[in-house]
């Protein structure tokens, strides 16, 4: 055989194009070499327009070199392996190196440093969120020298963007379709999540739309159990949308969830929602993201709006020294192409720190997002005429919340009011109508010119003069507030949520 | 019933007064002003009648609403809306849209119901006024 030992010379080609850190001899020998030395450091690159670049939070083992450590995460994230191998050689190595370019540490964190690393485009099956996650977070989450690692942000080049379809339908679209405009849309999930059956579960759906919602909403682990078969659900719940719809004369729509064990299951489940005349089907995020690929492919051949319930992401996004940033996780699935994502709400029971739940928003609506570390966005990116998402703003949010939604969250946002509509005194539809009113006269205010963040009480209390409902719902929740200081925080603004 | 389209139908009826901050507020962000009337009310039906172009060129806010009091003089029984359009990349769409008029009686909608295989039911929604030809549909209450 020709290549039955390392080779150890190097044609003069090899030396100009690789420029190695070390001599191309001792290069590859046999043996464990350092990351850095290897050719997966390389503090003067500049980045090119068409790589794929990611920040990582690295915090190494005690006594490991940071900027070893960043090395170690771009061999590990592209094509290394923990000792030489010579068969690098028949490949154009160097340019399927990922590098490890710039190193910081942290502000105020201790042993924690950011770590930029470029990588080739070439390196990335194009269209595929599961190719490029099996590099960039595949192995090198698991590996020994790092305590922690952490993904923060990705700068995904406009090269690699238009390779995706994106979200089927888009806040545009989906507005134009809906006849909904200038306001956020408002949804609730039904309650109890678990135990209705089917035609008390569309009672919910009806009373709520009737009221003035928009949209309801199954719940991420409503798909087809004992108390209520899926298609029973689909049944009852567009009698109720068709019913609301008739009674208000405006489009009304409830997310089928068709969440289910294989593709050939949510095929189905969605393909009857579609011959049922719903507009709307919802996934999960735990199905995986070739599954929400293929849902996504599924809804733009049925003129569907696709919703996804980030159900499990907090197991990777909360905590801020291990994970993926619920950022990049906005920056895969505007990619992969849903049209709602949940995405915080700042006020309500759940995490979120307002100014990186404002980042998140940002990545799903802007057609182009500048550097702002404030709302934790390290990159531009460019978003190359891909449809925007409309995040979803859902879990312990009411009507006396109205001013701070609005103002935090702005008017392209689905806000998702569950329990403050089903839990209303005075019953679902009243709660919806509480929730509806006070939206539009926040909107209309603040289209006044009012200083909704200080008026917006008086506002709502103005509003509910001539509306019982919303006078019940603003006694029934008005100081309910949940003050907790987030755990994933922005490093260089620090801020605790308010209320 | 009252029919909900629109950005502040849940709101009691808005003043002139009312009517010309929103418009205001519209020519403010640069969007045009356009007018639009009907009198079949279907959530479905997008097209309504245009009432003139679209105000591009019209700055004033006053003169957007004598165009509105123009439209609610011609068509007092009608529906009628306000829209502001949005030509900005990345929109290109209505960004704000409100009812200023509408029937004094909304009899409301029809839902026909059609069994189909199964359990199934086609369901379709007409307006009770769409019986009537189009321009005799709504009246003024005697």
């Amino acid at each position: 055989m020709v290549f039955s030992k390392p080779l150890k010379t190097s044609t003069v080609e090899d030396r100009a194009m690789n420029e190695p850190a070390t001599p191309q001899s001792d290069r590859y020998r046999a043996g464990v070499m350092k990351y850095a030395q290897m050719g997966y450091w390389e503090p003067d690159y500049e980045p090119i327009d068409t790589d794929v670049i990611a920040l990582f939070r690295i915090t190494p083992q005690e006594g490991v070199d940071p900027i070893e450590a960043a090395a170690a995460v771009a061999g590990e994230s592209s094509t290394a392996t923990w000792t030489v191998v010579w068969t690098d050689r028949l490949t154009a190595c160097e340019r399927y190196r990922a590098k490890a370019y710039r190193v910081d540490p942290v502000p105020g964190a201790i042993g924690e440093y950011f770590a930029y690393i470029a990588y080739d485009l070439d390196l990335f099956e194009g269209g595929s969120i599961a190719n490029l996650t099996a590099s960039i977070i595949g192995n090198v989450f698991g590996f020994k020298p790092l305590k922690a690692l952490r993904l923060e942000d990705m700068r995904i080049p406009i090269a690699y963007v238009k390779t995706f379809d994106g979200p089927p339908t888009g806040i545009v679209v989906e507005r134009e379709r809906l006849d909904k405009f200038g306001r956020p849309l408002l949804g609730a999930t039904v309650k109890p999540k678990l135990g209705l059956s089917g035609k008390n579960y569309g009672r919910v759906v009806y009373e709520a739309l009737l009221g003035g919602l928009d949209f309801t909403k199954d719940d991420e682990n409503i798909n087809s159990q004992p108390f209520m078969h899926w298609r029973e659900r689909f049944l009852y719940c567009m009698e109720a949308v068709n019913r609301a719809q008739a009674a208000t004369g405006e489009m009304k729509g409830h997310y089928l969830n068709v969440t289910a064990a294989t593709m050939e299951d949510m095929y189905e489940r969605a393909e009857f929602a579609r011959e049922l005349g719903s507009c709307i089907v919802m996934i999960d995020l735990v199905i995986g993201y070739t599954a929400i690929q293929s849902m996504s492919k599924w809804a733009r051949r049925n003129d569907m709006i696709l919703h996804l319930h980030r159900a499990g992401h907090s197991t990777y996004t909360r905590q801020k020294t291990h994970g993926v940033s619920f950022r990049v996780i906005s920056k895969w699935m505007r990619l992969a192409g849903v049209d709602h994502i949940h995405a915080g709400t700042v006020v309500g029971k759940l995490e979120g720190d307002p100014n990186s739940v404002q980042g998140f928003y940002n990545v799903l609506r802007e057609t182009r997002n500048e550097v702002d570390l404030s709302r934790g966005i390290f990159f531009e990116q460019d978003w190359a005429g891909l449809n925007k998402v409309m995040p979803v703003a859902s879990g312990g949010i009411h009507a006396g919340q109205m001013h701070q939604l609005l103002h935090y969250l702005g008017e392209d946002v689905v806000l998702q009011f569950g329990g403050g509509t089903i839990g209303h005194p005075m019953g679902i539809a009243a709660g919806a109508t509480a929730n509806r009113v006070a939206l539009e006269a926040m909107v209309l205010a603040r289209n006044e010119g009012c200083d909704i963040w200080n008026e917006g009480p008086d506002i709502l209390k103005n509003a509910a003069r001539s509306c019982k409902p919303l006078e019940a719902a603003l006694a029934t929740w008005g100081d309910v507030t949940f003050d907790y200081t987030s755990t994933d925080t922005l490093d260089f603004v620090p801020t605790a949520t308010a209320s | 019933m009252r029919v909900t389209q629109g950005t502040f139908s849940f709101l009691p009826d808005l003043t002139r007064e009312q009517i010309g901050k929103q418009v205001q507020y519209c020519l403010q962000q640069g969007w045009a002003v356009s007018i639009e009337y009907t009198d079949d009310p279907h959530p479905r039906n997008v097209y309504w009648e245009m009432f003139g172009q679209p105000m591009f060129d019209i700055q004033d806010p006053e003169g957007v609403m004598m165009e509105v009091d123009s439209a609610l003089q011609t068509f007092p029984h009608h529906y009628i809306k306000v829209n502001a359009f949005d030509a900005a990349i990345g929109w290109e769409t209505v960004r704000l849209s409100f009812i200023v008029n509408r029937p004094a009686n909304e009899p409301g909608f029809r839902l026909n119901r059609s069994e189909t295989k199964g359990r199934q039911i086609r369901y379709t929604t007409q307006a009770y006024a769409a019986d009537q030809p189009v321009g005799e549909r709504y009246q003024a209450r005697d």
